[in-house]
């Protein structure tokens, strides 16, 4: 089967030598390289594409464009974190704080979704709200059962992780201004409760009995700028 | 910005420690076609993309699992649940075809610059390693490529 690949790990793809490849100088997670623009994506497909009118291999070419940096609109004023707790006679839980993050960006999360006309959510199969009490369990030293019968803890884990940071992503999205991928994680893991209660569950899952969850804490939990203070 | 010499010493020298562990297959298969305009292209990525109700990617033996996607599929039913986290996903959340570039293709075969494009993809999920644990699901979904008419793949990482 013929077979063209485009790279983002120019090194691994040299190791490997595969019969085509085309590396691109785009962020891991953006291999077509810009979002929302149709025209940029268009010419990697086609740069892509094109070596496959080659004769012979392999091939490991360089794509000359960059993607354009994506300058943030907040870097003065600050990313606006939405838990406030005027009027509370004492700050909720960490769970608890989260639940009202998830309330307050409710709003724009929708702005968001009705704008992109979808949303990423619904690989878990439970609500955010359901995922964020799952976690809180968790992190309060309790091993409850997985929302749905067919996942083990640590894939339920990571699957709540993973849908409760995009619905922070998503809501983020619809709100005015501009913000790069690397302010977006920055704020996440910085600046919200649900950034820290993740932190949290690390800690948690760590001490398991299971392995699996243990894995998971170590590997699949914290990404590596945010271990690293860079995000 | 995935130019090693760009990024922090730490996950430079995380990038770098994968090489030694990659496989050597000892050969570059190279297998030609006819011209670009008369090919029928899918798309194979190791994103860990699915349907919305399909089951997700999991450890263990479930992450080497692939996913099927039908060309049709409409890009709000496509959801990611790829293991690793240290890439961007906002992107994919503006927009899937900066990952699973479906539009890209179709616009392709529409000004003829492609034959065609395949009625079934497939998505993998790529994280972790040794990659050659794959091998016998690359397999079954090279054969079903072959059943669908297909003579280019494109592959995609994330």
């Amino acid at each position: 089967m013929p077979t063209v690949q485009i790279s983002l790990v120019r090194e691994h793809t040299a190791a490997i030598r595969p019969p085509r490849a085309l590396w691109v100088p785009f962020m891991l997670g953006r291999p077509l390289g810009v979002p929302g623009d149709a025209a940029f994506q268009g010419r990697v497909v086609r740069a892509a594409l094109g070596l496959f009118e080659r004769v012979r291999g392999p091939v490991l070419d360089d794509y000359p464009e960059d993607a354009p940096a994506v300058i943030s609109t907040d870097e003065m004023e600050g990313m606006a974190c939405p838990i406030s707790f005027a009027g509370n006679v004492e700050p909720a839980s960490l769970p608890g704080q989260v639940l009202e993050e998830i309330d307050q960006l409710r709003s724009w999360y929708d702005i968001a979704v009705a704008r992109r006309g979808r949303t990423t959510l619904g690989a878990a199969g439970a609500t955010v709200e359901d995922l964020t009490r799952f976690i809180g369990a968790w992190v309060g030293g309790d091993t409850p059962r997985p929302y749905r019968d067919d996942l083990p803890s640590a894939n339920a884990l990571r699957l709540a992780c993973e849908e409760i940071k995009s619905f922070y992503f998503e809501a983020d999205a619809g709100q005015p201004g501009v913000r790069s991928p690397q302010r977006v994680l920055q704020w996440f893991w910085r600046e919200t409760a649900a950034g820290k209660l993740l932190v949290e569950l690390q800690a948690a899952a760590a001490r398991s009995d299971d392995p699996a969850v243990r894995h998971f804490a170590a590997d699949n939990l914290v990404p590596r700028a945010a271990s690293h203070g860079e995000a | 910005m995935v130019r090693l010499a760009d990024l922090p010493e730490w996950e430079r020298a995380h990038m770098l420690e994968k090489i030694p562990a990659l496989p050597d297959f000892g050969l570059s298969p190279w297998v030609s076609g006819g011209p670009l305009s008369t090919r029928r292209v899918a798309l194979v990525t190791s994103a860990g993309l699915h349907r919305r109700g399909d089951r997700p990617f999991g450890l263990g033996d479930a992450r080497d699992d692939y996913r099927v996607i039908p060309g049709d599929i409409d890009a709000a039913d496509l959801v990611m649940s790829q293991l690793s986290v240290n890439f961007d996903r906002t992107g994919f959340h503006q927009d899937l075809n900066v990952v699973f570039p479906i539009d890209r293709l179709h616009e392709l075969a529409a000004d003829g610059t492609i034959g065609s494009v395949a009625d079934f993809h497939y998505a993998f999920m790529g994280a972790g390693s040794p990659v050659t644990r794959m091998e016998a699901k690359g397999r079954e979904v090279a054969r079903m490529l072959k059943q669908d008419g297909v003579d280019a793949v494109l592959l995609t990482p994330v």
